[in-house]
Parts: structure tokens; sequence; C-alpha cells
């Protein structure tokens, strides 16, 4: 595991989900869902199709609001938060959480650069004196556009994107926009970010890259992170705690290692009745042992 | 060798019968189209009723022209399009020393306009070049600036901007007229006025997206003309408010008074003068808009404003406040309407509803989007294009030793300003300049194509 | 009270028309997502074209009985007709090569056509307004209601054209083409059906429909004039967005609700800001209902 974890205690708490549902006409989305995610740790939040991990990060991002529950955040600073019920930007903006999108928004026709400096809005507001000074060239503006400017550099050499910089983000191959947009996302300067199938449609070495950057974030900026991924080869190599959902509900809630052993699991994906699900843990384990070997 | 001439041959031949067909076919199509409306013209005679006679000649002549026009369209545009197309080679942009320097030229020219109109036509003959031309264009290219941070930047389609520059207009008339206040201290109250009409408007309408925002913000700009008609009590209704003071410089009134602008210099009486002073005043007005535009697109809210148009839930997600957002959009465009409508009370000496009405939304929406949308050198050549090209009709008495002296030129006006508004549309969907110029950059700035940059949804 | 139902039915009547142009605009939008401005200039069109029939055919075949019938209905055809053929060229030459491109970029040609048809008729047949004699003068009182004949035969027109369309839609090879169309363009493209001639067609029934609200729009006021396409234009496109653009029945229930709005605005407050009512509760609605009374709600995934 990554070296900052270790300082870390592991009763830390920064997100903590209770009895979250949500209703959506008379489908029942997320039917009493709970779940806590570890500062400085990878969650990772899995289940088939369907099962409502992406209704799961809107509650959290303030995209939708919940029908019933309590998900709180802790800032390090000890500050706490109800998110259901801030609205979105706040969430961002004073809460600290960051997300992704499964279908990738980027600001297309705007350069690498000023994506990410868009993401650094609410500090350059503030520096600008809401426009007005900045308008004028009072103040401290042009100090913090060069520090912006500074921070997106950062993020662009860990994203691997410096060399883009003036390039239209639409302009980037598929890969190069995920990794930007979570190179946008740490520009907000969270201390949760949540990723959305950030591996989605990645070829392998792609994927690597990507592990890479989510590793480094986690050891460098002490951001938390939670991931929906669909890919098993990353979260069980990157996540430290993994929770899976399936039709709304939790079924399982531990380390990758628990979890891929757990037969609710195995039974969730492939789908099978519950008395098989003996056999498909044997199956399982001697496919491990072949790899092993 | 002889066989593909024989086959070119028969190509052209296959090409000339296609042409014939559609020619006639084209043909057959606008007979239908114009028989009503050309072959018959309605008149009223003496006893007031309505008659009919035929127009023969017309409509053959409109017909012959769609079948022939149909026919060199396919035999000749068409081929040489797509050998054009397919000829094209990547073009190396390099820009000539016109181009490279054309805002600096466009300036100076612009800043020495009047004082060559009056060398060229003279003191009283300067009038039409400043004033119809001058004046006119740049009160449009003022007015479709202030709708670009609507439209072009924060990509929100607003068809109802007249308002805003009626609400300029009518608070300078109004507020001079009765209360007696100076241009000067009015031009800002007009401009506040009018932002505040801005949020007024705009806070009910935010959570509108696309066409329902445009049919409110048109729904907007009626009511408020219906408003000017019928409060008679304040607004004097339909005759519109006359008299209204001129705008001074530093006290020096443009009247024929010994303390009047031409007495105190010595120069023969003329309201030229007024006019030249208007013309730098709306010229500085339009830099004025230039320059905020301009400072703003690289500052946080202006990001913000095009991250808006590109993508309304990523600028959630980043924590930007989209209301704000949106409402300074609104108010900042609506401020510069209400200094353009100010202007243009202080220049007209008069203002009514007419001034107001959804085509001067549509024509300023035009402009815009027919220059690029957030391009400010593209709208300021669309606004003269458009606005000049129409101005210049009014002056073509020539045409009528070429059709007659019942032709007036000016009736065509508005038929060709439509055409064009379709012509350019068809040729350049993008507008003149389409690409985006970048806010900031690490190393080098490079032009962002317009095939990326986004329109809004809302 | 008598009062009040004669209002309603000048209210319906006017809502008849406004509910017959809203429908040309709905179906195009729904088709191809844009605002079709030049259709309320369409509806002028349709207005002249009935006019130009009138003048040449009514000293020919008189005024007397079925004469009257027969003249209604050249209008009517004649009208659907001519606007049929300008709308389906409008569509070829100014949106189609635009179908597909920035989103703007037809909705400034329509403005640019909307300009062009109502001063191409202003150039063609003058700018003074065109009054015809009263074609259908009878006036029959029902328990203290005056009803002319005028606004019977606008209201059972309707009714009758709305059927037909209904079954249209819902029933037929096109309706169907239509609304696969409407659906996903690209799916029925690669399905079979040809979209280019569906949404010809989507323009040639609006123009249709417009030309005889504008027919009935003669009728009813005896007059046309070269820009009356704009306010009526305008009135049926808020009664679009009133309903939910794109839905069909919002169409007509709005453009039902703007008549009724006026009408009933007029009787009881002033006559002078009808318009502004209309307007303002266009405005309302969409606050509370930002997609239209029947209109879906649009959803965007997060």
């Amino acid at each position: 595991m990554a070296p900052g974890n270790a300082t870390m205690t592991n009763d830390d708490i920064i997100l903590k989900v209770e009895h979250l549902s949500m209703k959506f006409g008379g489908l029942m989305a997320i039917n009493d869902f709970s779940f806590e995610a570890k500062r400085g740790e990878i969650t990772a939040l899995i289940g088939p199709n369907g099962a409502g991990k992406t209704t799961v990060f809107n509650c959290i991002t303030g995209f939708y609001k919940p029908t019933m529950g309590m998900i709180s955040l802790r800032q390090k600073s000890g500050k706490e938060y109800l998110l259901e019920r801030l609205p979105d930007h706040e969430i961002t903006k004073t809460a600290k959480v960051a997300r992704t999108f499964q279908n990738i928004r980027l600001f297309s026709g705007m350069t690498v650069l000023e994506n990410l400096l868009v993401a650094q809005h609410n500090k350059l507001m503030k520096a600008s004196g809401y426009t007005v000074l900045g308008l004028l060239g009072i103040g401290g503006y042009k100090a913090e556009a060069k520090r912006a400017i500074e921070r997106a550099e950062y993020w662009l050499e860990m994203a691997d994107l410096i060399d883009r910089a003036d390039d239209p983000a639409g302009d980037l191959s598929y890969g190069a926009q995920r990794r930007l947009e979570i190179a946008r996302a740490m520009c907000t300067e969270p201390e949760f970010l949540c990723l959305d199938e950030p591996a989605a449609g990645l070829n392998p070495s792609e994927s690597a890259t990507l592990n890479k950057l989510l590793r480094s974030i986690r050891a460098d900026s002490g951001t938390s992170i939670m991931l929906i991924e669909h890919d098993m080869s990353v979260v069980m190599e990157i996540s430290d705690h993994v929770v899976v959902l399936e039709y709304g509900r939790k079924i399982s809630d531990g380390t990758p290692d628990h979890v891929k052993n757990d037969p609710k699991v195995i039974a969730a994906y492939l789908g099978v009745e519950d008395e098989e699900v003996e056999d498909v843990i044997a199956v399982v384990e001697s496919l491990e042992g072949g790899e092993n070997a | 060798m002889a066989e593909n001439i024989q086959n070119s041959a028969r190509q052209d031949d296959s090409l000339f019968q296609k042409g014939i067909k559609e020619g006639l076919f084209a043909g057959a199509v606008s007979f239908g189209m114009f028989l009503l409306y050309i072959g018959i013209v309605t008149e009223q005679n003496i006893h007031n009723e309505l008659v009919y006679r035929f127009r023969w000649g017309a409509l053959a002549a409109f017909v012959l022209i769609a079948a022939v026009g149909r026919f060199l369209i396919v035999t000749v545009a068409q081929p040489w399009l797509a050998a054009r197309k397919a000829n094209a080679k990547p073009k190396v942009e390099e820009k000539g020393l016109f181009r490279k320097h054309f805002l600096k030229i466009a300036l100076v020219f612009l800043v020495f306009y009047p004082i060559l109109a009056v060398t060229l036509a003279g003191t009283q003959g300067s009038l039409k070049y400043v004033d119809n031309f001058g004046i006119q264009i740049l009160i449009y290219v003022m007015l479709a600036w202030g709708l670009n941070i609507v439209v072009g930047l924060a990509g929100l389609l607003d068809l109802g901007y007249v308002a805003f520059y009626a609400v300029g207009a009518y608070s300078y008339a109004l507020l001079s007229s009765y209360f007696g206040l100076s241009f000067w201290l009015l031009l800002p109250i007009s401009g506040i006025l009018a932002a505040f009409w801005g949020m007024i408007l705009g806070f009910p309408v935010l959570r509108l997206r696309g066409d329902y925002l445009a049919i409110v913000t048109l729904a907007f700009g009626e009511i408020i003309r219906l408003v000017l008609i019928n409060w008679t009590d304040v607004t004097k209704g339909t005759f519109g408010i006359s008299s209204i003071p001129k705008a001074t410089l530093f006290g020096i009134k443009f009247d024929a008074s010994k303390e009047g602008f031409a007495a105190l210099f010595g120069l023969a009486p003329s309201s030229a003068y007024y006019k030249i002073f208007l013309f730098y005043l709306i010229l500085a007005l339009c830099l004025l808009t230039a320059y905020v535009t301009i400072r703003l697109r690289r500052m946080p809210i202006g990001r913000a404003w095009e991250a808006l148009r590109e993508d309304e839930i990523a600028c959630r997600a980043l924590g930007i406040n989209t209301v704000t957002t949106k409402l300074t959009a609104f108010a900042i465009g609506a401020m510069f309407g209400g200094f353009a409508g100010s202007f243009f009370a202080a220049r007209q000496g008069f203002v009514s509803p007419d001034s107001f009405i959804f085509m001067e939304s549509a024509i300023i929406l035009a402009i815009v989007v027919l220059g690029g949308m957030g391009s400010l050198v593209g709208i300021a050549i669309a606004a003269v294009v458009m606005i000049g090209g129409t101005e210049l009709l009014r002056e073509m008495e020539f045409l009528k030793h070429i059709f007659g002296d019942d032709f007036t030129p000016e009736l065509y006006r508005m038929l060709l300003f439509g055409a064009a508004m379709v012509l350019v549309m068809l040729f350049k969907p993008r507008g003149f300049v389409g690409s985006r110029e970048p806010t900031a950059f690490l190393k080098e700035r490079k032009a962002v194509s317009s095939s990326f940059t986004k329109e809004g949804h809302g | 009270m008598e009062y009040f139902v004669q209002q309603l039915v000048n209210g319906l009547t006017l809502g008849s028309i406004y509910g017959l142009v809203a429908i040309g605009y709905t179906m195009v939008y729904g088709i191809i997502g844009m605002v079709n401005f030049a259709h309320g200039d369409i509806f002028m069109l349709g207005a002249f074209a009935a006019l130009i029939v009138f003048l040449v055919l009514s000293p020919i075949i008189g005024l007397a009985g079925v004469a009257v019938l027969v003249l209604l209905l050249a209008m009517l055809v004649v009208a659907m007709l001519v606007t049929s053929l300008w709308n389906w060229t409008i569509e070829r030459v100014a949106y189609r090569p635009l179908r597909g491109s920035f989103r703007l970029a037809p909705l400034i040609t329509a403005i640019g056509m909307s300009i062009f048809l109502s001063n191409f008729i202003q150039v063609a047949q003058g700018p003074r307004n065109k009054p015809i004699p009263g074609l259908v003068n009878n006036v029959y009182n029902i328990a203290g209601i005056s009803i002319s004949l005028k606004q019977i035969v606008i209201m059972v027109v309707t009714a009758t054209l709305l059927a037909v369309f209904w079954y249209i839609v819902n029933h037929t090879p096109l309706g169907r083409a239509q609304r696969a169309t409407e659906q996903d363009r690209k799916m029925a493209a690669l399905l079979g059906i040809d979209v280019d001639r569906t949404i010809s067609i989507t323009f040639i029934m609006g123009a249709a429909l417009a030309a005889v609200a504008g027919s009935m729009y003669l009728i009813y006021y005896g007059v046309a004039s070269y820009n009356d396409g704009f306010v009526p234009g305008v009135k049926a496109f808020t009664a679009a967005v009133l309903g939910g653009i794109g839905s069909l029945p919002g169409a007509v229930l709005g453009g039902l609700l703007i008549g009724l709005i006026e009408s009933l605005w007029s009787a009881y407050f002033t006559i002078a800001y009808k318009d502004v009512a209309t307007f303002a509760i266009l405005a309302f609605v969409l606050i509370f209902k930002p997609s239209g009374l029947l209109g879906r709600p649009e959803v965007e995934k997060v």
C-alpha cells in the first residue's frame, strides 16, 4: 500500500453515508444504503450494470437530492458538512468534493489549460474582487492568476498532458481526456474525489498511466478517492476498500480480498443460483491457484 | 486516350441532361410558387375595392431565372465546387500585412473617418456618411457586442435583447425630459437600469433551456415594448417622446446659440458637428465594450461564461454557481444594450416603441451569429456588411435609371437583408470568424477551431 | 354568464387558428429540433393565396349558395398547395444544407427567411392592408350567444383537420416514419426510412395546416397584410411552447389556451394589455413547468 497510508489512523472517516435511499417515480434506485470511506484510502464502488452506482455518486455530489438518508463529510480540519443539504456547486466549493463523469464532460472548445483554470474559478473569483477589482487592475488578481497557472502546470505534469496544454480539450485522445478530467477535478483542491468509471474504454497502457496518476494523487495530495469501476484489475490493484452494490442494496463491503471471495458478490456478477455459489467459489479458487503457479 | 475523351464527353452529356431536367423542374416549381404572388397583383382601385391584374411578364421572368439558375448551378457551379474540393490543398495560413495589422488599420481608419468624410464631401455632405453609415453601423456593432456576451460567450439564446436597448433609450428620454438630467449622468444610469432589468428578467428564466429560454426572452422583449406603447401617461405611447435634449461636450451645446459649438469655434452652424461628435462618442462606447469584453474573457467570470456554454453540468461539478454566472452575463450584456439605448435617444432626439420591435432583436442576433459567435472582429465585420450593405441600398439612386422612376431601392432593403442572412449562413454556418482565441496559454496561443466549440443549450 | 360563454366561443375560434399554426411549429421542432421562424410567414402566404383565389374566382362563380362553398374549398385547396410548395422549397434550399450543423445556423436562416417572405409579399403585392368583402355573414343566436357561421366553419374545419392529421400521425406508415425520425434520425435511416423525404413531408403538412389557418384568418377578419405573419406566428409559437414543444396535443391545447386568454382578458380587463397577459402567462407557466404543459421533461443524464 501507499506510504502515506501508514500515518493515517484507520478510523479517520471522511465520508459517511447512512440509510441512503433514492426513489425515481416508483423505482427504488438506492435502498437503505450505508457505508463509510476512510481518509487517505481509495474506496471502490462496484456492482453490475444498473445497480445504482452512478446514482450514489449523484447523491454525494448534489446532482440528485436523496429521498432519504444522510451523507456527511468530515474535512481534515474537523469541519463537517451534510452534503444532502448543500446545492451541487457548494459541495465542490465548500465541502471540497470533486467528481468526474462517466461520459466525459470537458469544455471541449477551450484549451486544456483553460479547462484547469475554470476549475479554479472560486479562488480566482475571490482574488479578482469578484471581477470588479480585477477589471480595474487593482488587487492581487495577477499574482493569483499566475499561481493558478502554476497549479495547472503541476497537474498537467502529473497527468502527463503538459505538451498538450494549449490544444483544445476536444482534440485529445480518449485516455488523455479521462486524465484531463481528473486533473481538472484536482484543480478544485478537493479532499474527496469521486471518479465515475475512470478506466472505461482505456487500453492497457492508458489504464496503467491512469493507475499511476491515481496512486500519486493519494500519495501526494492526501485526497481520498472513491471510484466506480467495472475493470476488476483496476479495482483490485489500487483500491483499499471495496463496496458492492446490487439492485440498489449493499451486498458486500470490505477489503478487495474479502469482497473477491464473497459468494454473494460472485453470484451477483455471474448471476448464479444460491446453491451453485459454493461451486463457483471452488472454481474461482482453482483459477487463482493456477495464476499463482 | 480516345476512350477517355469519349467518357468525359458522355459525362458532359449526362450532366447537361441532368441540368435540363433539374432546370425544368425548378421552372415548374417556381411557376407554382410565383403564379399567385407575382403573376397576379392585387390593388385597391379608386373605389377602394380590391381588384387584381395579371403580370405575365414578371412571372415569366421569375420562372426563367429559376430554371436557368438551377441549370447553371447543376452544370457549372456544382462541378466546379466539387473539383475545387477535390483539388483543395491544405492552405498554409499566411497572414498578409493587411490582415496582421487589421485591427490597427481599422482603428486608425475609424478615427479619421469623419475628417475624411468632411474633406471629401464637405461639411453638409458628410452628414450622410457619418450618420447613416458611421453611427448607424457602430450602434449595431455595440449592440451585437453586448449581445455577444450573452449568446456568444455564455451560450444563452436571447431573442429579446432589444428590450434592454429600449430600457436604456427610455431611461434617458424620460429622465432627461422630466428631470432635466444631463446625458453624461444618464448614460451610466441607463446602463445600470438596463442591467437591473437584465437581472429581473434573467432570474425567472434561469431554469429554462434552449428554445424555451428563447421564447421567454422574446416574450419579455414584447412585454416591454407593449408596456411602452400602452403606458401612455408616462411614455406617450406610440407617439413617442420627442425633443429629447442632446448630449453636450464638456457643457458645450450643439446648437445655433452663441454658446453653441459652431459659434464657439467660429464655424458655420451645421448639424454635422453634432453628428461627428456623436460618431466619436459611439466609437468610444464601442471601444469600451470591446475592452471590457476582452478583459472579462480573461477573468474567472468570462471563463465561467464560456465553460457554461460548453457544459453546464461540468461547471456545477467544479463549484461554479451557474445562477450568478448566468445573471452576470444577462446583466452585463443588458448594460451595454442600455448604454447603446441612451446613445440612440440622444442621437435621434426622439424615441418611440417602433424602434424596439422584435425584428431589431433578430437583426442583432443575426449579426452575432453571422460574425461568428464570440468573435469581436467577426461581429464587427458582420455589422458592416449587413447594416452598411442595406444602408448602401438607400443610396443607389442610379438604379432608378435602369428600372424606371417608380423603382425604390429602399423597398428591397429588408428583402435583400433576409436573403443575405440565409446565404451567409449557407456558406459560412459558423460565421465569418469561426475560430476562438484562447484566454490563457502556456507556450503559444493557438486558435481553437470552431469544430470543437459548442453553442450552449440555453 | 352569456357574456362569458360568448367570449369563450370567440376565444376558441381564435385558438383554433393558433392551434393549427402551432402544429406546424411543433412538428418541425419535433422532427429536426429547429424553430422554424418562417412558419408565421407561411401562414401569411396562405392568407394571401386564399385572398387572390377569392379575388380571381368570386367574379366568375359569384357568391350565392353553393358557389360560396366551392369558393371556400378552392381557396383552401389552392392555399394549401401553394404554401406546401413554398415550404418544401424553403426546406430544401435554406434548411437542409444546414442539417447537422451548428444549432443556431438554421434558426438564423429561418429568421432570414421570415424577413425575406414578408418583404417579398410587401414588394410583390404592396404594403397596404387588403380587405375582402364578407364571405359568410350569417350569424346565429343560440340562447343569447351569437355565433357567426364563420366561427362554426373555422371550428369545424379545424376539428376535421385535426382528426385527419391525428389519424395520419398515429395510424399510417408515414406517421410511423415521422415518429421514428423524431426519436432517432440515424437509426430511422438505418432501418430504411427515407429521412429526407419524411422531413420534407413534415414541412408540407405543417405548411398545409398553416395555409388553412391563414385562409380562416382571412375569412374571420376579412383582411390580409404582408406583416400578418409575425404576430400570429409568435402567438402560435408561444402556443406550441406553452403546450410543450414537440407535443401535438400540446400545440392544440396551447393554441386554444392562448385564444381563450386573449379573448377573456380583452373582455374583462383591457384590450391593450392582452398580449402582455399572453406572454406573461407563458413565462409564468414555463417558470413552474419548464417543458410546457404536455411536453416531456428534458432529463439530462449526468
